[in-house]
């Protein structure tokens, strides 16, 4: 095929994993003397299987949005779109590791409500309230709704790929293949407006097992469609500065660079809005969430706020700003790693609490996971031309300008 | 100024896009492109500069933020403290939160107006001023291209119109101008 893995890239991408494991393994060494180990271990793999997976997820949701709203102009982008969604199954099998690890470690202190001590009248830890969850949070019922979720996910990203093979083949029904897509696409966004919520409730939000805001789903989502955006801008640079990807202009870049900076503000607004309502309300139960996290983590909890909201808005705004590359992928950069530490937070703040700290391990385990998906996306953009040929919109897409 | 004005009129404005370019491509600068609605990629054909309305928008914006927050602090503050849900009522900043939508709000407003009357004056088009269109009918399915001759003064008018007349214009006008 077109595209081949560089050495350069091999070799990058190797040197992150074997430091991630470096720093793993000398954070582990160092952390094994403090008996919070299991826990902590636990506790950064679900924050970045969770973190990888999503970016995953929301690219096939991206991808689904385009074929459900009949969209023109990503059709040249398309392959890596679906190189980006093609981690999906390995995130899968990272977060399906990780919450089975959990399950036998009854939650690791991570998921209280897996542990018969707490949710059991008579044990050590008894809570009436996490015990009055019991229904809906009980093993058997999360591992039906994970694999339903997961099930689902890899029905539908397996069948746009599918279909997406058939269409370069066979030119004859490529118009079919795009209503299909069209209709599938459609169907998968009503699955995914209920999982995504659904999904982030029980993997996230239980974590923080007195507290509940409907609102959750959305901002969690919102997070990683941004760092999805993110992953595919940095993406096309990459491939059109190897001199890949010639039809793909400053226009498809200027159209990313805006995704980026909406779904930035997308963030920031359901940010924004749970904690105002919390806020405002002033309920004990809804407030606990927010007052762990500033008595533990203050300056990283608003700090990111910050670098995630005013950051791609004050430099992203301009139009020039959209389509210079070095200004795209330093804030691209800039706010991914943003991301990545606010679903830190969100893991953390529940689970290690005050004793959550930066150290090698948190930040060895990040790389290793970078190298990895940034390995898998790009074998997946060598095992299919980079051009999806037959699509309905090519040509709009190949005379695309704004 | 007394200047000799060209109208050359179109029935496509594909035909009058590639009419305009190769016109351009001789060196002859066209004035202006009148049409009943935008016509994609035109712009940068006839050397219409980048639209600063970006910038204004920007600044109305900026305006907006600043009106709430004078605003909000001398009513909500300074003149008449009010306690609403038991919130601290005599700092503005302990009560940033509570201000945000309507800075927001009125942020957008702001812009909003600002922008559509900042282009309303800019185009001449603000509701009951005169038209400036020099045929009705390019409100309707007729496209109009306007050459000057003080700006084409290499070529003469029945040189131009000649050139024209090869684009596929359908109808050719000319006026004087004072």
């Amino acid at each position: 095929m077109e595209y081949q893995v560089s050495n350069k890239a091999k070799v990058w991408t190797t040197v992150l994993m074997v430091i991630g494991i470096v720093f793993t393994g000398i954070g582990i060494i160092v952390a094994s003397g403090y008996g919070h180990l299991g826990q902590q271990f636990m506790a950064n793999l679900l924050s970045n299987s969770f973190f990888f997976f999503s970016i995953g997820l929301s690219a096939l949701f991206f991808l689904a949005l385009q074929y459900a709203t009949e969209t023109g102009w990503y059709a040249a982008i398309k392959r890596l779109i679906e190189a980006v969604a093609g981690f999906l199954p390995i995130g899968i099998a990272f977060m399906l590791i990780t919450l089975l690890t959990l399950s036998f470690m009854q939650g690791a202190h991570i998921y209280q409500w897996m542990d018969p001590e707490v949710m059991e009248e008579g044990g050590s830890h008894y809570d009436e309230l996490s015990a009055g969850k019991g229904a809906y949070l009980n093993q058997v019922f999360f591992w039906i709704r994970t694999v339903i979720y997961m099930a689902i996910y890899l029905i539908f990203w397996n069948g746009f790929k599918k279909r997406s093979r058939l269409q370069d083949e066979h030119p004859d029904r490529a118009v079919d293949l795009h209503f299909t897509n069209y209709r599938k696409g459609a169907v998968f966004l009503v699955f995914f407006a209920v999982f995504s919520s659904a999904s982030s409730w029980d993997w996230l939000m239980s974590i923080d097992i007195h507290w509940f805001s409907t609102l959750f789903g959305w901002y969690v989502f919102a997070g990683s469609w941004c760092s999805a955006m993110i992953i595919l801008v940095v993406l096309t640079l990459y491939l059109k500065k190897l001199g890949y990807l010639p039809k793909v202009n400053e226009s498809h870049i200027h159209d990313l660079g805006k995704w980026t900076f909406a779904i930035s503000f997308l963030w920031s607004y359901l940010w924004f809005s749970q904690y105002m309502l919390i806020w405002y309300a002033n309920i004990p139960e809804e407030t606990t969430y927010y007052l762990m996290r500033i008595e533990n983590y203050k300056a990283l909890y608003f700090g990111l706020f910050f670098i995630n909201f005013a950051f791609p808005m004050l430099i992203l705004m301009s139009r020039d700003a959209k389509r210079n590359a070095g200004i795209l992928t330093f804030v691209g950069i800039v706010i991914l790693v943003g991301h990545w530490l606010d679903t830190w937070v969100m893991v953390m703040g529940g689970s290690m609490g005050p004793t959550a700290h930066m150290g090698l391990l948190e930040i060895g385990m990040g790389l290793l996971f970078l190298g990895v998906f940034i390995r898998v996306v790009l074998n997946n953009l060598s095992k299919s031309p980079l051009t999806a040929k037959n699509h309905p919109f090519l040509d709009e897409s190949l005379h695309h300008e704004i | 100024m007394a200047d000799t004005v060209i109208y050359a009129m179109y029935d496509d404005d594909e035909v009058l896009k590639a009419g305009a370019k190769k016109l351009v491509s001789k060196g002859i600068k066209v004035n202006e492109v009148f049409s009943p609605f935008p016509i994609h990629g035109i712009d940068p054909i006839i050397g219409v500069k980048d639209t600063r309305l970006g910038i204004m928008a920007f600044l109305y914006g900026l305006t907006g933020l600043m009106l709430a927050t004078i605003g909000m602090n001398y009513f909500m503050v300074q003149d008449w403290p009010m306690n609403i849900g038991g919130k601290p009522s005599f700092s503005y900043l302990e009560n940033f939160l509570a201000f945000v939508p309507i800075t927001f709000e009125f942020t957008v407003l702001c812009a909003a107006h600002g922008m559509a009357i900042t282009y309303l004056l800019r185009n001449h088009t603000i509701p009951g001023m005169p038209a400036e269109n020099p045929d009705p009918r390019t409100t309707d399915d007729r496209f109009v291209m306007e050459l000057r001759l003080s700006e084409n003064e290499s070529y003469k008018s029945d040189q131009l119109e000649a050139m024209l007349k090869e684009t596929g214009v359908v109808e050719l006008d000319q006026k004087e101008i004072k």
